[in-house]
């Protein structure tokens, strides 16, 4: 087994306002890995996305959940876990349910949200969902190249 | 984090400056900013331009896209100019760039 380097994990109420908090902290970790502008642009989506999920299915209880992100900090990927506090809903099955919008659409057929489960698979380089008392959504962005030219020099690599 | 808007009537069109994050806190604002203009017997144009959006994820594009298919239901008009590179591929990715006049500059 691989061992994270580092890791890092916040816990924020389950708000929007927090959403951007969360994406300032990416940005230094990922900037500090050595990810490119676009990558780091693209993983900031990602979690944000994950994170307005929750917020999302959180919000409307009221009842003061909060959303905890966890950064694993490896010499090849980051590895980030985004979980909701309780509140369930199937992901899967909104994610099979939504897409990216075809030329054929008509203009009734535009949904106006759902579209990020989409994103977050189209931007991250792995996506596991587990749907347990809550939902959390495990991301998995390596550094360029990583993937392929470590093989032979980090023992990372045997865990995928 | 906070989004400023700015709207102004030029002629029949609707022009708007958006500057900051369009996110799940700010898209709300936005919409709510918005949503009057594309109502009723307002303007049925409106051009939004995102130069000074730095961020802008799903919550954003379905503000965008709300206000598409209301405008569109009176045969108005959306049209979002001066995307930068980021903005315009998320529009390339989600398949809106199809369906919505979006434009790199004005």
């Amino acid at each position: 087994m691989e061992q994270v380097m580092d890791y890092i994990e916040m816990k924020v109420p389950a708000k929007p306002d927090y959403v951007g908090v969360i994406r300032l902290t990416l940005s230094g970790i990922a900037s500090r890995m050595g990810y490119t502008y676009e990558e780091i642009e693209d993983i900031k989506i990602a979690v944000s996305e994950a994170c307005t999920n929750a917020v999302q299915h959180a919000y409307p209880t009221d009842e003061g959940g909060e959303v905890i992100v966890g950064f694993g900090i490896y010499p090849d990927k980051l590895e980030l876990m985004v979980a909701d506090s309780g509140k369930s809903f199937s992901f899967l099955q909104t994610r099979d349910e939504l897409g990216p919008y075809s030329d054929s659409s008509t203009v009734e057929q535009l949904s106006e949200g759902g579209l990020g489960l989409y994103l977050i698979e189209t931007l991250m380089d792995e996506v596991r969902v587990l749907n347990h008392s809550g939902v959390t959504v495990f991301m998995v962005k390596y550094l360029s190249g990583e993937r392929e030219t470590h093989g032979t020099t980090s023992t990372a690599q045997e865990a995928n | 984090m906070n989004l400023a808007i700015d709207v102004q009537q030029k002629n029949q069109e609707i022009w708007v400056q958006v500057a900051g994050e369009i996110d799940a806190f700010t898209a709300p604002k936005l919409r709510e900013e918005l949503s009057p203009y594309a109502e009723g017997d307002m303007a049925s144009v409106i051009v939004i331009d995102l130069k000074n959006v730095s961020y802008l994820d799903s919550t954003g594009l379905g503000v965008f896209v709300g206000l598409f298919k209301q405008l569109k239901q009176k045969d108005g008009e959306l049209r979002l100019v001066n995307l930068s590179n980021r903005v315009q591929r998320l529009f390339e990715i989600t398949g809106l760039s199809h369906i919505m006049n979006i434009s790199a500059n004005v």
